[in-house]
């Protein structure tokens, strides 16, 4: 019982210390010898103190804390995120459902799926004409398909048995979804979304750059214009840190899903 | 006329240049009431007779009636016990037999499907475990939901597919128990496949053995005229089961022989190294046991 403890103190939270503690020691040797326009670790600490320690103090548009900054970053990707599972489970379902809607759609799915989000946020401020809905646009057409590919492979996926089991009860197309299809892919299903959220964090740095939309991101290309790099490096370990957790709570909720 | 009639059903598989006859001119017919069992190899075809009978698959020809019309496809009116189950397993035992009475008697109100349903949980010996889901049941216990599911939405016809292959011979006995009442309870039509010549005997009117594969086909049918209920232990020293054992087992054993001399004299003629024997022997090992353990 006790060297279980200790193990998983050691296995848990000394050995990741250690290795974040050699990539702040590799950042500080770095920035006092070769790179010398990287700021220090301490450096970076002290210009980032107040952001940090008043985390949602707003000051300006582009001058507020930094949790404030990510709560604005993760509404949008909610909502991109939202767009993205309201899009992509129902396509997916009909992809894994029928061939035919697999034959027609699955190539330009293919061809579609690897455009960067720099090159959808164009489009979409064409589209829309405004920074906002542009973003939130990138975040779906990006993160969606993750959810539509899985959400395919589950319905692909179900067992032969099942799917006797609602013919032969001569179930409707709509209960057979409802009762059979749908539970039974939910595992793959909890995948996507997982993936898909990912993706949809990863998509709002980049949207928010280019818009320079109030965020974490908009925030980072800001200080990279003022020559404050100190916060550039404070955005990256916040978007690191916040997309960590978000993946682990995800994590958490497809196993129980699994398990289920 | 018969309740259920196959004349002339042939079915096989794979496209035509490279088509697997599975079942070749199968003839059946079943009265109404009649629980007859169908014994046979592994892989002879078994469940896609049960298949053509559920109307899951469609013969290439010939013809499936059942109560004078033909099978076109599905229906609740014929229950089918899978070999696997095929319990959903997001649904607790209970819920997979309402998910069927659900959907077959929509007429009623919510609490008389719940009742119902519940009586067929009980009907197993499952009240305690209604509650549960699939994965925290034992083999025996799964087949037992699933008999309930198929006899719940009361079917004419109930086709079970090997339905205690996969179990223990300790919980076999218990179900073929189970089943013997239930059938004489019900007087139900059934089609009991089975691989199993002794569970065919002890549970049928009538036992007709299917030829080994491919192209299997249905040999003569034999009368069980021994009274109910039957005895598993009793029914060893019954000389009119011995006959009956030994007159399909015979039947199986002449007609897997055939085969394997059928293809062994193919190999030669098409001049390819003569086939490994694994897989006829394997189908044949189990009947011989048999034999050899017979008093």
């Amino acid at each position: 019982m006790k060297s279980n403890l200790v193990d998983g103190v050691v296995k848990y939270v000394a050995l990741p210390m250690v290795g974040a503690g050699c990539v702040v020691l590799l950042w500080a040797v770095a920035s006092s010898s070769f790179a010398t326009s990287l700021p220090s670790p301490l450096k970076t600490w002290e210009v980032s103190r107040p952001y940090i320690v008043e985390p949602f103090e707003k000051r300006g548009e582009l001058d507020q804390g930094i949790l404030r900054f990510t709560w604005y970053s993760l509404i949008r990707v909610a909502k991109g995120y939202t767009l993205a599972i309201l899009l992509g489970t129902p396509l997916g379902l009909l992809l894994g459902m029928s061939k035919g809607f697999t034959n027609t759609f699955d190539p330009i799915i293919q061809v579609l799926r690897p455009v960067s989000p720099l090159a959808w946020l164009p489009l979409g401020l064409v589209l829309f004409q405004e920074s906002e809905p542009a973003g939130i646009f990138t975040i779906a057409m990006c993160s969606m398909w993750p959810t539509v590919m899985n959400t395919a492979l589950g319905v692909r996926s179900i067992p032969q048995d099942y799917i006797n089991v609602a013919r032969v009860l001569k179930l409707s197309a709509w209960k057979t979804l409802v009762k059979v299809t749908i539970p039974a892919a939910l595992p793959y299903m909890f995948t996507g979304f997982r993936l898909s959220l990912g993706i949809a964090w990863l998509v709002i740095v980049a949207a928010e750059m280019l818009t320079g939309a109030p965020g974490v991101g908009g925030f980072l290309w800001q200080e990279y214009n003022a020559l404050i790099y100190e916060h550039i490096i404070l955005c990256i370990l916040t978007i690191g840190i916040v997309g960590f957790l978000l993946d682990r709570v995800m994590g958490v909720v497809e196993r129980r899903f699994k398990a289920a | 006329m018969a309740f259920i009639e196959l004349s002339g059903v042939c079915k096989g598989y794979g496209s035509a240049d490279k088509r697997t006859p599975v079942l070749e001119d199968v003839n059946l017919s079943i009265e109404k009431g009649e629980l007859v069992s169908i014994v046979g190899y592994s892989g002879a075809g078994k469940t896609t007779l049960v298949s053509l009978l559920a109307g899951l698959i469609k013969p290439d020809r010939g013809t499936v009636k059942v109560d004078g019309k033909i099978v076109t496809g599905p229906g609740p009116e014929r229950g089918v016990v899978f070999q696997n189950y095929s319990l959903l397993p997001w649904l607790s035992v209970l819920e997979n037999v309402q998910l069927a009475v659900d959907q077959v008697f929509p007429k009623r109100s919510a609490s008389e499907r719940r009742s119902h349903a519940m009586k067929f949980v009980e009907m197993v010996n499952l009240g305690p475990a209604a509650g549960k889901r699939p994965r925290e049941l034992s083999g025996g216990m799964r087949q037992r939901v699933s008999v309930a599911r198929a006899l719940a939405i009361e079917p004419e016809v109930l086709l079970l597919d090997e339905p205690f292959g996969a179990l223990d011979a300790l919980t076999r006995g218990v179900l073929q128990g189970e089943l013997q009442r239930i059938s004489q309870e019900s007087g139900k039509t059934m089609l009991l496949i089975t691989n199993d010549v002794d569970e065919g005997i002890l549970l049928s009117d009538r036992i007709i053995p299917l030829g080994a594969g491919p192209s299997a086909s249905l040999g003569p049918a034999t009368t069980v005229d021994i009274e109910r209920p039957r005895d598993r232990k009793e029914l060893n020293h019954d000389p009119r089961f011995r006959h009956i054992r030994l007159s399909v087992l015979e039947y199986l054993l002449e007609s897997g022989k055939a085969k394997r001399a059928e293809r062994a004299a193919q190999d030669v003629t098409e001049a390819k190294a003569p086939l490994p024997e694994t897989k006829s022997q394997a189908a044949t090992s189990k009947p011989v046991q048999i034999v050899e353990l017979s008093p």
